[in-house]
């Protein structure tokens, strides 16, 4: 049952991708990867039901699924979901019909690694499925084929390759480390790490740590490993956009969660925790300042993406049932936000031809609704009441409240504030501001660019109203696996 | 077999490939020429591969053979040649605007080193591993990786800074090789192939850069800032 869903996740998008390569009609493709979507996303809901809260290891302990990895692999095949819902809409409007098989089996392709990397249970190839992520995106940010996508492209595979190399030697200095306790040859899972961490050596093991945090990091876009995120995010199709910003960064940032539980079993004091906490500080602050001065709504949007993972890196940095629950349920606020976020950034820039804020006014008189939608959205992501992120913010930050990281909790109440401010005053400006010229309304958005739109604010909504009890209960034995134990 | 217990005269030949390899390196970095990267990049590979198969012989390691022949078919060969084409498409054949001098890179490179054998020291002197094969393995790996940054750093030819992360990549695979050769199979497999795939979007980038930038020269990506 649970292999079944398992290879039905996986398998659909692969699918997908093969057959977008082989029937190459833009109206069809489209369905094909729409198809895929929708059946990932069943199987990834299911999964998070019938695991049953025990792990499952498959294919010679290569793949595990466990809470942790099936509660990702949950948000990936939401955004994945919606983005592929959006994507029909805003696809068309590119008039790049005889390419759109190459972007579908690409973003059917992207769907695939992302969902699979959270699933990898051998550290070595979870590495690997991060590197084909990256390197399937990398096309997908380059689809339009302008000068500064291609710069994005560039910028992106370039500075995340050099990243990732950097965690490719944390994860062999972790093997080496290994290798005194279990001796020369062992498959190396997250498992067999964390059992033996008590008894490697210190210093080797946190040298290998901090490597692999920089090298993920990178790949999470923490400050100041953050220098590609806003390019790529910005220059890539919106529902690419999307998907980078709600699946991709997640799927990095478990890696860097067990490497911390791997660490954390060790004894190794509170380095390793407090190295995440300033990461993630630093991307929050980062995030606050460059929401101030932005001035594309794109960028705006990437900024707040390196926001919302400093508070995720913050969660899981501060440990703890509360830290570590707040941080993955945080993870599931900001990818239905983000998408939503994105959608409508897309929609607007359609809609004016621009990506300056300075020159998109007036959202709320052409579009009543679906503007009013996207700026419930902008509301919600500078987590105000009542949607989920004011939920999961405010459970990160009780996580923290203990002597050595109150700092930081203090720090990110005020940065939260300064882009609450930051962010609502960009949106006043397009939501309200009057037009120079008489131009006329700009056409409006097609219904399946505004439906995902609503799909990803009701389920918000609801999780701000109301945490469900089974949420928790499904989130506080994750403790054991990714914070054993005080330091 | 497990580190520890190498006799002596593999141990002088390990830690011997690994400083031509390491030399190799300096010679990138003194240099501006695209051509004499790949080659030095080349010979650094077939240095790997042949350190390869010594693992393989004195360690007891069968499964090395066949990470050298790939090392050598796809770093020493397949890779060389895609990029010397790239190089020829390009009508690029040096660093035009240099940033650093090469002789203030070879400076730099050298503190680097000496860096690099500091960490090394702390880090394999706790585990008890006084033997200079291991601190000379980690030392490499280590000064190749920050070499290999630096070499990002200073040159902007799109070429270069490909080279630059292969050569990252050399100094990771040329240590592991020494410190954990039972790393299994199908992970350093798939980091080849993955390499493979790695210079060949690569290549399909510098197209798309030459025709829609107009350059191949990452100094004048700066569009995007902010």
């Amino acid at each position: 049952m649970i292999l079944a869903a398992l290879l039905l996740l996986l398998a659909a998008p692969l699918a997908a991708a093969a057959l977008c390569l082989v029937v190459r009609k833009p109206r069809i493709v489209e369905q094909f990867n729409l198809v895929a979507s929708v059946v990932s996303f069943a199987c990834a809901l299911s999964l998070v039901f019938i695991i049953d809260g025990t792990t499952h290891l498959f294919w010679g302990d290569y793949i595990i699924i466990d809470r942790v990895a099936a509660w990702v692999v949950l948000c990936t095949a939401i955004v994945y979901l919606l983005a592929s819902i959006y994507a029909v809409g805003y696809m068309r409007l590119l008039k790049e019909d005889e390419r759109l098989f190459g972007f579908y089996a690409l973003f059917a392709g992207f769907g695939f690694t992302t969902l699979a990397a959270p699933l990898m249970n051998s550290v070595g190839l979870y590495w690997i499925a991060i590197e084909l992520t990256t390197l399937v995106s990398t096309f997908l940010v380059a689809f339009e084929r302008v000068a500064e996508s291609m710069e994005a492209a560039w910028k992106y595979i370039m500075v995340v390759s050099a990243g990732i190399s950097l965690a490719l030697l944390g994860t062999v200095l972790f093997y080496w480390a290994g290798s005194f306790v279990y001796g020369p040859t062992y498959n190396m899972t997250w498992a067999a790490l964390a059992t033996a961490s008590p008894k490697m050596d210190p210093i080797l093991i946190t040298l290998a740590y901090l490597l692999v945090l920089v090298g993920y990091g990178t790949k999470v876009g923490l400050a100041p490993m953050h220098t590609w995120l806003a390019d790529a995010h910005s220059e890539a199709p919106a529902p690419v956009s999307a998907m980078l910003s709600g699946a991709l960064l997640n799927t990095a940032m478990i890696g860097i969660a067990r490497f911390l539980g791997i660490v954390r079993a060790a004894h190794l004091g509170v380095l390793p925790q407090m190295a995440l906490v300033v990461f993630g500080a630093f991307s929050l602050l980062v995030g606050a300042l460059f929401i101030l001065r932005q001035r594309g709504i794109k960028r705006l949007m990437a900024y707040s993406s390196i926001e919302h993972m400093g508070v995720v890196a913050l969660g899981f940095g501060f440990g703890g049932p509360l830290g570590i629950a707040g941080a993955l349920y945080h993870m599931l606020n900001h990818s239905l936000n983000k998408s939503l976020m994105f959608f409508g950034a897309g929609n607007v820039m359609r809609a004016y031809g621009t990506k300056e804020m300075g020159a998109i006014k007036g959202v709320g008189r052409f579009f009543p609704a679906a503007g009013s939608l996207w700026l419930a959205g902008a509301l919600a992501i500078t987590g105000a009441p009542p949607f989920g992120l004011f939920l999961s913010e405010f459970t990160v930050m009780r996580a923290g409240m203990s002597p050595g990281f109150s700092w930081a909790v203090y720090l990110m109440a005020i940065l939260l504030i300064v882009i609450f401010v930051g962010f609502i005053n960009h949106f006043r400006g397009m939501y309200y501001g009057v037009a120079g010229g008489g131009e006329p309304a700009p056409a409006p958005f097609s219904p399946w660019c505004v439906a995902p739109m609503w799909l990803a604010l009701i389920p918000l909504l609801i999780l701000g109203l109301w945490w469900p009890a089974g949420i928790w209960d499904y989130l506080t034995p994750v403790v054991q696996v990714l914070s054993p134990g005080p330091p | 077999m497990p580190i520890e217990h190498l006799d002596p005269l593999a141990a002088s030949l390990f830690s011997l490939l690994a400083i031509v390899s390491l030399l190799l390196a300096f010679a990138m970095l003194a240099s501006r020429w695209l051509k004499n990267y790949l080659y030095a990049f080349a010979a650094e590979s077939w240095v790997i591969a042949a350190l390869s198969v010594l693992v393989g012989f004195t360690s007891g390691y069968p499964e090395l053979y066949l990470i050298a022949a790939l090392t050598a078919l796809f770093r020493g060969m397949l890779l060389p040649y895609l990029l010397w084409r790239i190089i020829g498409r390009l009508k690029v054949d040096r660093e035009i605007h240099v940033i650093l001098q090469p002789s203030t890179c070879l400076v730099l490179g050298a503190f680097f080193v000496m860096f690099a054998l500091a960490v090394a020291f702390r880090a394999a002197g706790t585990v008890h591993l006084e033997l200079t094969a291991a601190v000379v393995a980690l030392t490499v790996m280590l000064s190749m990786k920050l070499i290999g940054f630096l070499m990002l750093a200073v040159r902007h030819e799109a070429v270069s800074q490909i080279l630059g992360l292969l050569v990252l990549e050399n100094g990771i695979f040329l240590g592991s090789q020494i410190l954990v050769p039972g790393m299994p199979l199908l992970i350093e497999m798939v980091i080849l192939f993955d390499l493979l795939i790695v210079v060949a979007c690569f290549g399909v980038l510098i197209r798309y850069l030459v025709t829609h930038v107009g350059t191949t020269s990452t100094l004048d990506l700066r569009r995007l800032v902010g």
